[in-house]
């Protein structure tokens, strides 16, 4: 009994320790843990305030005119960047259009229709593809995406759309191959995996009991995506399409490739334009004078706000969304 | 807030230059600008250092970079495609000279014209550039071509996006030869460009205009002869057609009176003589009159003291003209009338 008496004795000393050695351990742990995140907060609010501090000359001079001006011109270092916030927008919004459903579609496939042994190889594939570099989509679209553009598809498109209002001017000009039309394209092909890959995965999540349910109801493969799996994981698929989209918006230098960099702003989407990301790459390194600079930047203060409203209105609309749905799905 | 953002690019590039100079000996000259000249500069260090075990460490990144660079003086010379005026070169207490002549050649791609066989004038080039000639088959180009079956092709006219030394001789050109240029866009390393697709670097402008089929666009004489793109021929000075050539760039610099212009603030667009490429440009040198430490400017005009007398092959094997004698005679005059005694090899 002695023993068990001391034993108690130095396991009640020991443990004391040792619990005051978690309780430390923890609360560093936490106090790491926290610093991340504040890291975070402080880098954002450090850009946000950088931004602010090199573009003011440019806020000074060019106030809100700087985004509905078209002219840029740095030799009377007149600058506004209506056409980099139009072409910012214009080539996001058509890369969206035919990713989201493409890269949907290769998700459903994946899921419910692919034959076991495609499953892998597709998948990998798809992974494979969003881990390429911009700058080789840059150059693989510009010297064989490109020239086949030119030669083929856009005089096809010019010739189909020649007498059709509206659409004729949309598609006009002479086809050069590069332009506002192309860089899409490119960027559709781009954020294409981040979707598919985001959406395959929540598609995956989708309870089988479910699915197997409203097949023994006799529902279609179609009403089965349609009516179960989409509503289910709408959050996901929402989720990958915003990533996507945050992508296409800032991309770089595949888009500066291909789009022509010209400041102007065209009905032709086949019309060479630029973006916000290409304009900064390709001219802060030898931008001279006072006002060149933070106009470049004021530009990327845009880009940065354009992003951010992006996904801010992707939180309310998955918040809106989860309403209506009486917060049943994720 | 402009100090602020020149404190930001001069310490990115103050790191960019330091981390360099600190992995070579002390001695090493130090300079950055111009991405033109970088390769003929690199290969002259590489010859000097053999020779005489002195370095130098080049930092291409770009003109705008090496004029902030030497103002700020953390290097022992800058480099600009563009000459400074002499009231911006007073002011800061600065001097210039040229050390090589490049070239700025328009380059085509119209199916069934080879290289050479197209012929432009100034006032041409300058309406195709502001669009207003927009087809191949245009009257102004048959009439400069008579021999030439030209196609009703509409003209890409392509351009650089960065700012850029090639970009301001190309714009100087065109401003001396049309008024409307001149007045609407202005000559500078970066315009605002009236039309057409721009594209980044040399490279990327021999790119867009062999891929594209009507292109036209302009870029530095080695990008052409190394591209194998059709180049044309231009209407110069004295309304000869002439190719461009190391001779015809030479021949650009030859009559001109670099003596008696100050600090040779002189373009070598449209220069008279009966052989001369209408559209040159020499690259230059910045460094101080009174410099603190004139002992490190001594061994980089020591430098290209050297490279005037020996580095002429190697400048031509780059396809970059080196300057005539008369010219370098004019620059040792300026050298000793401008710099400190002490500063002058």
């Amino acid at each position: 009994m002695v023993s068990t008496d001391l034993n108690e004795n130095f396991a009640a000393s020991g443990r004391d320790a040792a619990l005051r050695r978690f309780t430390r351990g923890d609360s560093r742990f936490r106090l790491l843990t926290q610093l991340a995140a504040f890291l975070v907060v402080l880098i954002f609010v450090g850009i946000i305030i950088t931004l602010f501090i090199g573009a003011e000359p440019a806020i000074k001079a060019f106030g809100w005119g700087f985004f509905t001006s078209s002219v840029w011109n740095p030799v009377t270092e007149k600058f506004g960047a209506f056409p980099l916030i139009y072409g910012t927008l214009v080539t996001s919004a058509l890369a969206m259009i035919v990713a989201v459903p493409v890269g949907i579609g290769i998700a459903i496939f994946l899921t419910e229709l692919c034959p076991r042994q495609l499953k892998r190889p597709i998948g990998i594939a798809v992974e494979l593809l969003a881990g390429i570099p911009s700058i080789i989509y840059g150059i693989w679209g510009f010297f064989i995406f490109v020239p086949f553009f030119q030669t083929t598809i856009e005089p096809w498109l010019i010739g189909i759309f020649a007498n059709i209002p509206i659409l004729q001017d949309m598609f006009a000009g002479p086809p050069y191959g590069i332009g506002i039309f192309t860089a899409a394209l490119i960027l559709s092909i781009m954020i294409l995996p981040f979707i598919s890959a985001v959406t395959r995965d929540v598609f995956a999540t989708v309870p089988p009991i479910l699915k197997e349910a409203a097949y023994g109801l006799g529902c279609t493969t179609w009403e089965v995506m349609w009516r179960i799996v989409l509503p289910y994981s709408r959050g996901g698929v929402v989720g990958g399409a915003m990533l996507a989209l945050g992508r296409a918006l800032g991309e770089t230098m595949a888009v500066t490739f291909v789009v022509g960099n010209a400041h102007h702003i065209n009905m032709s989407l086949l019309a060479p334009g630029t973006t916000i990301s290409a304009t900064v790459a390709n001219e802060f390194a030898e931008a001279l004078g006072d006002l060149y600079i933070p106009a470049l930047i004021y530009a990327g203060l845009i880009l940065f706000i354009i992003t951010f409203l992006v996904l801010a209105a992707a939180q309310l609309m998955l918040r809106s969304l989860d309403q209506r749905s009486g917060g049943g799905s994720k | 807030m402009k100090p602020f953002v020149n404190r930001l690019i001069g310490i990115a590039a103050g790191i960019a230059v330091a981390c360099a100079a600190t992995s070579t000996l002390a001695a090493d000259i130090t300079g950055a600008g111009a991405t033109f000249p970088a390769p003929i500069y690199v290969k002259w260090a590489e010859d000097y250092k053999a020779k005489t075990g002195i370095g130098l460490n080049y930092q291409a990144i770009g003109s705008g970079g090496g004029i902030q660079q030497i103002k700020n003086k953390t290097v022992d010379f800058g480099a600009s495609d563009k000459p400074l005026a002499p009231g911006e070169l007073a002011a800061a207490g600065l001097t210039q000279f040229p050390t090589v002549i490049g070239g700025v050649v328009p380059v085509i791609n119209v199916p069934g014209i080879k290289a050479g066989e197209m012929v432009l004038d100034g006032a041409t080039l300058a309406n195709i550039c502001l669009g207003k000639v927009a087809f191949w088959d245009d009257a102004s180009i048959k009439k400069l071509n008579p021999g030439l079956n030209l196609p009703h092709l509409a003209i890409a006219t392509v351009h650089r996006a960065d700012g850029s030394g090639t970009n301001f001789i190309f714009t100087n050109y065109l401003s001396k030869m049309s008024p409307q240029w001149g007045s609407q866009v202005g000559a500078a390393t970066s315009v605002e460009w009236p039309s057409g697709v721009g594209a980044k670097g040399n490279e990327g402008v021999a790119g867009n205009v062999k891929q594209t089929v009507g292109a036209l666009g302009y870029v530095e004489f080695a990008y052409a002869v190394q591209n194998n793109i059709a180049y044309v021929r231009m209407i110069n000075h004295d309304g000869v057609a002439v190719a461009p050539t190391a001779a015809a760039f030479q021949a650009a610099s030859a009559k001109t009176d670099w003596v008696h212009s100050a600090d040779f603030y002189v373009v070598l667009t449209n220069q008279a003589g009966h052989d001369a490429w209408p559209i040159a440009g020499a690259t230059f040198i910045l460094v101080y009159k009174h410099p603190q430490d004139p002992a490190r400017v001594k061994q980089v005009l020591s430098f290209y003291k050297w490279a005037y007398a020996n580095g002429g092959p190697a400048a031509e094997k780059l396809t970059y003209v080196p300057l005539p004698q008369s010219t370098v005679d004019a620059i040792f005059k300026s050298w000793h009338d401008n710099i400190d005694a002490a500063a002058v090899p």
